[in-house]
């Protein structure tokens, strides 16, 4: 089995609003293992991207680390030194955003970002550095890529753009991708190529990926497995097959009967009563107790563990205990 | 925006009381001031600040404390009767060419461009000497010159509101443009338009105070702070307070809708 | 089903972009270019394609929020685009449409009472208790309570307030309602609710849609027939729940074989490249560079739709009359 590249443990994540803290993740711990393809999915409100921040060491002014810690490739990242976070990311773990827009600097040509991208994290000159960029540029997937790289981002289409950022983003070698919902502002034939691309990346680079995004079917489509969260916890996380085929919390469950399809016309679609707790309003107890149709005494009052089954399989609730069911 | 977001916010409280100050000054003068504002007093010209004269005399003996009280109100009235003018017109500009459009958006803008392209009080001071002076065509006067102001915001905030899901959805459910425009487009501009009303006023009272300090805005004998400024002027070197003292509070006035306006506008930000 | 409730027949939209230069003959975008199809009463008409295809621009068309260039728009076969202003007021009771993002489709300055109260004032329901019965009514009928008359749409959650712009759109009893992607900004548990909503709401109140969506997913669980865009045009229309052979035109088919779905079982078709600029669309068939059966004759002449089979017309060469067994 491979090594394990990111380890994040017990970490808890809190926001702090007027003088009131509220807790945003809440002891989370997975691991995602060299190569490795993970996702994480849930709906808006969920932590998600939250997650992707922390490990990017880019959590917003108002949240902190307020527990646990993040490991990268074997060394431990703390929270208050700035400097080890700025050195590791880009050589170490890249990002690519829903918006590469946003992402980009408008006022120079893209081909230009990338090669600074390599000339900031790399030891080459500029002229290797060019030729490093245009190689990238090839690889992605994009073609007249002399022309492109002295384009300017507004000149580009969505899905052009998103191949850019994933050329700058993988430009130095990065042991880690994180791809937070970077198809989701796209359409579906393009989202297709981007996802294949992804995949296709993945295999040759050897880059890991934790994908994050709203969708169980794109996260199916790019990962092996996959981390179900709700309401900053980590409810459940298995091989993506196993999930989607056997999914043991009720809230996946639940998330998978509420899709629509065409095979469900014609019926009323399962629907979660309710909805996410906000921050302000998530108290003890298993956080999907209030929208739970299984909910039994306990879950209102005890927040249940994440208890790794037999195979390997984890779960956070009380429907299971060592991977089994009871009740 | 949140009253206690407000109260926090530093520009806008020093603003605000500096403003409440000068109001002060000004509602009290309508009832009483110590002296009558143009009641002379041969025996004490050019006085110093002292105890019976607060801020001193000038050169015919008259209390300076009680003229700038008086002169708030000639500011008070001509900044805000001027931002009205600004403001209804200007809005009216903004609406016809942000809303409808096309080549009356052109025509609009291009005349409100050669507004802009004369500086504001070169303006003024060409229609006072066209209409004459006094407090009227004052008024008129910068009320004309604060249009271009409040037509550009109204524009562009007509032109970003028009195109807003609830604006279409108004349009769908029958409102009519007048509908739309002053129930779901006004409301929403408020917050630029309260801070540019702000920032015009104190233009206003700063270009009342240049224009009578010209001997073109208001006439004698009635106080005004920019022709008190333009009586000081000879007497600098005997008497340095009465320049300093008109022009302090000229200041005063100015910085404090400045600031107001500035905490307003961070306050609207920061609910973004 | 009876005679069709909407007929749009030959709708254009032509977008003028300004000049760059002084002596440019003007550019134009064929937002839409020549579309007609027609929707029947009680029907749930889906129109799908990707970004710019013209899709909403269509919807918006419909409801008379944006005036085509040329084309006929027909509700209960009268011709309503060119109908006086008094004329097509009286009408928009009957023609409703429920927007995308449900946080700008709500004037934020305004109450849920007033934003519901609104349209009533506008049509002359001018008695007050009235038009409270009526707005508590719609309230409760989107499955939200009295409660919500005073509060404003920044307190509400994604969910409830599309349930309000869906109440605003039913306060006038409209006939046909045009779905701009009403659920595809709310996540996956809340648009289950909605999509549920807009069912029960068909039925209870026989109601007809326009559901325009991206989400192939979605369109295909609510909708009885399905016209697909791309680049302006309609490429094919199809019965969801009746055609046997699913969808025929080799877009339609990368499109949904494109969706990515749990299952994993739909064999995958990769499209090449993007969709080229709407400003100079390909001669011919406009998808032919793009599609992997293209023939020469693709790129010189632009098919029409053609009847295949019942309920089911696609625009491509390879299924022209005769070639294909209907």
């Amino acid at each position: 089995m491979a090594n394990t590249l990111l380890a994040i443990d017990e970490l808890d994540v809190a926001f702090t609003i007027g003088g009131k803290q509220y807790p945003a993740l809440r002891q989370l711990s997975f691991e995602v293992r060299e190569k490795e393809r993970v996702g994480i999915v849930g709906e808006s409100g969920c932590g998600k991207s939250l997650t992707s921040l922390s490990v990017m060491g880019l959590l917003p002014e108002s949240a902190a680390i307020t527990r646990g810690q993040i490991s990268l490739a074997g060394k431990t990242l703390s929270a208050g030194l700035r400097e080890e976070w700025h050195s590791t990311r880009g050589r170490q773990v890249a990002m690519i955003f829903q918006d590469p827009m946003t992402a980009l600097n408008p006022l120079m040509p893209v081909g230009k970002q990338i090669a600074e991208m390599a000339l900031t994290h790399l030891a080459v000159t500029r002229k290797e550095a060019k030729q490093m960029a245009l190689e990238m540029m090839a690889k992605v997937g994009l073609s007249r890529i002399e022309q492109l790289y002295g384009e300017y981002p507004h000149r580009l289409s969505g899905g052009m753009m998103q191949r850019m950022m994933i050329a700058m983003a993988l430009i130095c070698q990065p042991k880690l991708l994180i791809a937070d919902e970077p198809t989701t502002a796209l359409d579906v034939t393009i989202q297709a190529q981007i996802l294949a691309l992804l995949r296709e990346m993945n295999r040759s680079t050897g880059t890991a990926m934790l994908f994050i995004s709203h969708d169980l079917g794109v996260i199916r489509e790019v990962c092996e497995r996959v981390i179900v969260m709700y309401a900053g916890f980590i409810v459940e996380d298995a091989p993506v097959q196993d999930i989607l085929e056997n999914p043991k919390h009720p809230y996946t469950a639940a998330l998978l009967q509420a899709l629509p399809s065409v095979e469900k016309r014609g019926q009323a679609l399962y629907t979660i009563p309710g909805r996410v707790p906000p921050l302000t309003e998530r108290g003890g107890g298993c956080p999907f107790a209030g929208r739970c149709p299984r909910a039994f005494g306990i879950c209102h009052t005890i927040t249940p563990e994440l208890d790794t089954g037999m195979d390997g399989h984890r779960v956070r609730c009380h429907l299971y205990v060592e991977g089994r069911l009871c009740g | 925006m949140r009253w206690n977001q407000l109260v926090r916010n530093k520009p806008f409280m020093i603003g605000g009381c500096l403003l409440v100050l000068l109001l002060g000054l000004m509602v009290t003068s309508l009832f009483y001031t110590p002296y009558g504002p143009n009641d002379m007093n041969t025996a004490m010209r050019l006085a110093p600040p002292q105890a019976s004269h607060w801020f001193g005399t000038d050169n015919f003996g008259r209390d300076i404390f009680s003229r700038i009280m008086e002169g708030s109100q000639t500011s008070f009235v001509i900044g805000t009767a001027s931002v009205a003018i600004g403001l209804v017109i200007g809005l009216l500009i903004g609406a016809i060419a942000g809303y409808w459009g096309g080549w009356m958006d052109e025509m609009l803008m291009r005349i409100i461009d050669a507004m802009l392209a004369f500086p504001g009080i070169l303006l003024a001071i060409m229609l006072v000497s066209v209409f004459g002076p006094g407090f009227g065509n004052t008024i008129v006067a910068l009320g004309i010159m604060s249009i271009p102001a409040f037509a550009r915001i109204a524009r562009s905030g007509f032109i970003q509101y028009k195109e807003f899901a609830f604006v279409k959805a108004a349009k769908a459910r029958g409102a009519s443009s007048l509908r739309i425009i002053s129930r779901h487009i006004l409301p929403n501009m408020a917050s630029p338009l309260i801070v540019a009303s702000t920032m015009r006023f104190s233009g206003s009272i700063l270009a009342e105070a240049g224009l009578s300090y010209l001997g073109l805005g208001v006439q004698p004998p009635d106080p005004s702070w920019g022709r008190m400024l333009s009586e000081a002027q000879p007497f600098i070197i005997n008497a340095p307070w009465y320049v300093f003292i008109t022009g302090a509070v000229i200041t005063a006035m100015v910085l404090g809708f400045n600031l107001l306006g500035d905490g307003i506008r961070d306050g609207f930000d920061k609910k973004r | 089903m009876s005679e069709p409730l909407i007929r749009v027949e030959e709708l254009t939209k032509h977008y003028y972009l300004p000049k760059t230069k002084l002596l440019e003959k003007r550019n134009a975008v064929r937002a839409v270019d020549g579309i007609s199809f027609d929707i029947a009463e009680g029907e749930i008409f889906g129109l799908v394609g990707e970004s710019g295809c013209g899709k909403s621009t269509t919807g918006q068309m419909i409801v008379q929020l944006v005036k085509e260039t040329h084309g006929g728009i027909y509700y209960r076969d009268r011709q309503i685009n060119a109908l006086p202003a008094n004329e097509m007021k009286a009408l928009r009771r009957e023609l409703q449409i429920v927007f995308q993002d449900p946080s700008s489709s709500l004037n934020p300055k305004k109450t849920i009472g007033w934003l519901l109260e609104e349209p009533l004032v506008i049509h002359g329901v001018a008695d007050r208790a009235k038009r409270r019965e009526i707005v508590l009514k719609t309230l409760e009928q989107v499955g939200l309570g009295a409660d919500y008359l005073k509060r404003y749409p920044h307190e509400l959650s994604g969910g409830q307030k599309q349930r309000v712009g869906i109440a605003a759109a039913l306060v006038l009893k409209p006939k046909f309602i045009v779905i701009d992607e009403a659920v595809s900004a709310l996540d996956v548990s809340v648009q289950s609710q909605i999509l549920n909503l807009l069912k029960e709401l068909r039925d209870k109140l026989r109601l007809t849609y326009l559901f325009i969506s991206h989400d192939l997913n979605v369109v295909q669980y609510l909708s009885d027939r399905v016209g697909v865009m791309y680049l302006g045009k309609l490429v094919e229309i199809f019965d969801v729940s009746t055609s046997a052979v699913g969808p025929l035109h080799p877009y339609t088919k990368a499109l949904f074989s494109a969706i990515p779905d749990v299952k994993g079982t739909r064999e995958r078709v990769l499209l090449k490249g993007d969709v080229p600029n709407p400003i100079h669309p390909p001669d011919g068939c406009a998808f032919h560079p793009r599609c992997p059966l293209a023939v020469d004759r693709c790129s010189q002449e632009r098919p029409g739709l053609q009847k295949v089979a019942p309920r089911h017309e696609v625009s491509c060469h390879l299924f022209e009359e005769g070639d294909f067994p209907s």
